[in-house]
């Protein structure tokens, strides 16, 4: 019987996790106000005059693929945004210093280097945008 | 991103090979332990083993969605990179492996071990869910630490 409650206990849990991260993956969650900043030096590339994305890949992961074209379109059609794919591996002090947990993690930077934005999971196009109009709002005002 | 990009799969392969393997645990589980448990478990690990150490291609369930069920389905809407579902049959074998070890020496760890692989596995076939996404940046920033120097002590 011990089997049997196992089977049924991962099936739960497996289905818990699932539906939750469904939920919350990609999501744009705001950074909080005691953001570090990163600069152009950080990146070894220029940073965007409006916004930069930050993307965060492994090369063990499928999503960020997805996340890669879904960005690179955004920033392709607005000459202010740049969009910057860091080897997560290849940047574990970029990782550490941003605590950056699983790929893709996004992070969206004003035209200063501030980080605004925090999105982790699969990025879903139509939040991007609207979080990249708020971070021009807020250069604006 | 790295250069060399390996050959692209269809992404249905490792998915189908999730569900199977969902089925197989799940079977090895209700059983319990015995010899029709530890034939069954000995036939995952191998399968686990061919993923993970040849490549997805050895991966025999994705030889079998290959022969038998791609060739009834349309073409897949993308391809996909073999190296995140290569790394999360190496997640699998690790498990499998605890998890003969624990069918012949200790049955708490036999069912701890193949119910986690279990979750990951029915995770896989039901969201598509990327092992190697979670796992794999921990597991880097674990290694490009000696044990400890992260630990709360250290920066006393």
């Amino acid at each position: 019987m011990t089997g049997l409650y196992v089977v049924v206990a991962a099936a739960v849990l497996a289905i818990a996790f699932g539906v939750c991260r469904h939920v919350t993956d990609g999501r744009v969650r705001g950074a909080g106000s005691r953001s570090p900043r990163l600069e152009a030096a950080d990146l070894g590339t220029g940073l965007g005059t409006d916004a930069t994305f930050v993307q965060f890949s492994s090369a063990v992961c499928a999503p960020c693929r997805a996340t890669h074209r879904v960005l690179s379109k955004i920033s392709a059609e607005d000459e202010g945004v740049v969009h910057v794919d860091v080897d997560a591996e290849a940047r574990l002090d970029l990782v550490e210093r941003y605590g950056i947990t699983r790929t893709p993690t996004v992070l969206l930077l004003d035209g200063t280097g501030v980080v605004r934005h925090r999105i982790v999971g699969a990025a879903r196009a139509p939040e991007v945008l609207e979080a990249l109009e708020e971070v021009a709002a807020r250069r604006a005002a | 991103m790295p250069p060399v990009q390996p050959t692209p799969i269809d992404p249905r392969g490792p998915r189908f090979g999730a569900a199977v393997t969902s089925v197989v645990l799940a079977l090895v589980l209700i059983l319990g332990p015995g010899v029709p448990a530890l034939v069954l478990l000995v036939i995952q690990t191998v399968a686990f083993a061919l993923g993970s150490l040849i490549g997805i291609g050895a991966q025999p369930y994705g030889i079998v969605f290959r022969r038998l069920v791609r060739p009834r389905l349309g073409a897949p809407r993308d391809l996909e990179d073999p190296r995140p579902p290569r790394f999360a049959q190496t997640v699998g074998l690790v498990f499998a492996l605890a998890g003969l070890v624990g069918l012949i020496w200790a049955p708490v760890l036999f069912y701890v071990a193949v119910g986690f692989a279990l979750v990951a596995a029915l995770l896989n076939a039901m969201f598509d869910f990327c092992l190697g996404c979670e796992v794999y940046l921990l597991s880097r920033r674990v290694a490009g630490h000696p044990l400890g120097s992260s630990g709360s002590g250290a920066d006393a």
